[in-house]
């Protein structure tokens, strides 16, 4: 076990090195001079130079991407050319929607996919099974941001029951906050509830099929209590590591999704960036985002191999 | 020597008449409604992507402000925009664009992950630890954060979404290519090559790739349906394709400020994308149950 966590640990760090300096470079080195591209042709000689100045363009690219790590590291991620405040205010106080939104959505979507996929498990091959399918065919079929659309025409516009968009602030009480979280959560869960009830649903069927299922129907316990208490505890292990793999596609949606509903998140804060040209906050995000996407996915190698004692001797895949 | 438990892939390159094999699934495919719903619908996709290239039943581009938000009606199926403009040829339009944007990018994706998971496999060690942890970190960054990143610094564009949405296929392939091959690497008719002095290049391209093919093919497909969908978001987002062109995540866009005052604008595209979606889709499982049974879904 432990010399599979060191494998892991390691591989984690390079991964985050390269993914950071993949970023310094298409950020700050490629483009030649980004203090440029963030102020724009016109801008004047002395304010560009003063940019350049903050943004420490005159020294080497070594020490500048340096100091970059360092300041990750450290939580200094630099001050916003825009807000003229630190990165780091930004993502926190954008943190306390996206990341509640993020958790809605995969709460959603296991309390949905979960029980569905078990469903179609244990009807396989009837009406049930069929529909629920086919649900999911159509749920990994449409993008979110149209559904996201359709929810505001039904909810907002025409019964009139829930925002159309913005975020009240947790300020104003949990419950208008959850309101304007609730569609957008709806949203998200969507594609990712027919993915994982897809995976549940092939491997509670794969479970079903093994000797130690026959077993404990054979000691007596009922369909019902063999499928909860020995196939579906079984069948989870997968279905965690499925969930981790969608924790990119969760990021990308939540960017979508905070957008089609003017939600003052992470996602929304990028695009913001980007329309402003400040690559300081988009540097940042980027690297702070896919980062996230890494230590997920290090994190579900490690609970896949607690909850897999078999995986724990193998080397690293 | 060929793959004894061979699958498309060894079968098209054989001798004993591939016309009777591509009849043999075609017969075997036409019983499964879900494999001819996607058949269907993907060719009538292309179709009428290339009948846009030279015909629709309105210019995609021309305003004409006085027919502006028009519901659907005999003179526009689908209705007209907030310019005028038909939205059933802006549809059309729009299939050329999705289908050219996730097609270069799947080529790319496959094009650079087939030959780094097929080298992966073949040479192991440093090569395939290398290999390997590229392709952990290209998936820290779903298509969307590469938009984002070449955004900031290119500007927008369809170039954009292609080279985002193709960084982000590569690892897909490289995985499954690896994968496969590693295990085709202990079988007997690799061992027998190796013993017959073939190379480990020529194995791969003999042996190995066409072995793959089939596994491939079906991956495409499901990449297809992913790309169309990635393409969407990004031109949603303003960071793919640009006005005045059509596409259908941009008329999703522009749809939401008039939600109010002309709500087809905001289904048409959105079915336009999930009927896409979900044919590639249903092609994809099909072609998988037809072509690889081994593979086969539990049902």
């Amino acid at each position: 076990m432990a010399l599979f966590l060191l494998q892991r640990l390691a591989a984690l760090v390079i991964t985050l090195l390269v993914a950071s300096l993949v970023v310094f470079l298409v950020m700050e080195v490629l483009p030649g001079d980004p203090a440029s591209i963030m102020l724009g042709m016109n801008a004047r000689p002395d304010t560009l130079a003063a940019l350049r100045e903050q943004m420490g363009l005159n020294e080497p690219a070594v020490t500048r991407y340096l100091t970059w790590i360092g300041g990750l590291v450290t939580g200094d991620l630099g001050t916003s050319v825009t807000y003229g405040v630190p990165v780091w205010e930004l993502v926190r106080e954008r943190l306390s929607l996206s990341l509640p939104l993020a958790l809605l959505a995969i709460l959603l979507s296991t309390v949905l996919a979960i029980p569905l996929g078990v469903l179609a498990a244990a009807k396989r091959g009837r009406a049930t099974d069929v529909g629920v399918m086919g649900f999911t065919q159509l749920g990994i079929a449409v993008p979110n941001f149209w559904f996201a659309i359709l929810l505001i025409l039904l909810f907002a516009v025409h019964w009139q029951v829930l925002p159309a968009g913005g975020f009240a602030g947790w300020e104003e009480g949990v419950w208008p906050a959850l309101q304007s979280l609730l569609l957008p959560a709806v949203a998200l869960a969507l594609p990712q509830a027919a993915i994982l009830a897809r995976v549940t649903r092939s491997s509670v069927l794969e479970t079903l099929g093994e000797d130690y299922v026959r077993t404990a129907r054979a000691k007596g316990l009922t369909r019902s209590a063999a499928l909860w208490r020995h196939a579906v505890r079984n069948a989870l292990i997968p279905v965690v590591t499925i969930m981790g793999l969608q924790f990119s596609f969760l990021l990308a949606g939540t960017i979508i999704i905070e957008n089609v509903f003017y939600l003052p998140g992470l996602g929304r804060l990028i695009f913001q960036a980007i329309a402003q040209h400040d690559l300081i906050v988009v540097k940042d995000l980027v690297i702070l985002l896919a980062a996230a996407v890494i230590v997920v996915n290090f994190v579900v190698d490690l609970l896949y191999a607690v909850l897999d004692p078999r995986l724990r001797g193998r080397s690293a895949p | 020597m060929r793959d004894p438990g061979s699958n498309l892939g060894s079968d098209l390159g054989s001798d004993h008449g591939s016309r009777e094999i591509w009849r043999e699934y075609w017969l075997r495919g036409r019983r499964s409604a879900a494999f001819v719903f996607g058949l269907t619908v993907t060719l009538a996709l292309v179709a009428v992507a290339l009948l846009s290239l030279i015909w629709t039943p309105y210019p995609v581009d021309v305003m004409n402000i006085p027919a502006k938000l028009q519901p659907p009606s005999a003179a526009h199926w689908l209705g007209t925009d907030q310019f005028g403009r038909d939205v059933l040829s802006r549809l059309i339009g729009g299939a050329v664009n999705s289908l050219a944007v996730s097609l270069v990018a799947v080529g790319i994706g496959a094009g650079l992950g087939v030959p780094l998971g097929a080298l992966a496999a073949a040479r192991r060690g440093l090569v395939e630890e290398v290999v390997m942890r590229f392709n952990d970190f290209t998936f820290a960054f779903p298509a969307l954060l590469s938009a984002v990143m070449i955004t900031a610094i290119l500007g927008p564009g369809a170039i954009n979404s292609i080279i985002a949405i193709g960084i982000f296929n590569i690892p897909v392939f490289a995985r499954l290519t690896r994968g496969a091959a590693l295990s085709l690497w202990q079988r007997d008719f690799v061992m027998a090559a190796r013993v017959a002095g073939k190379g480990r290049t020529r194995i791969t391209a003999e042996h190995i790739l066409p072995n793959i093919a089939s596994l491939l093919i079906v991956q495409m497909t499901i990449q297809f349906a992913l790309a169309i969908l990635a393409e969407a978001g990004l031109s949603y987002l303003g960071l793919g394709t640009q006005p005045p062109a059509p596409s259908w995540g941009k008329m999703l866009n522009e749809a939401q400020t008039l939600m109010v005052l002309a709500p087809h604008l905001a289904i048409f595209p959105g079915v336009a994308i999930m009927v896409t979606v979900l044919g590639l889709n249903l092609l994809g499982d099909g072609l998988r149950d037809l072509l690889d049974p081994r593979l086969r879904r539990q049902r």
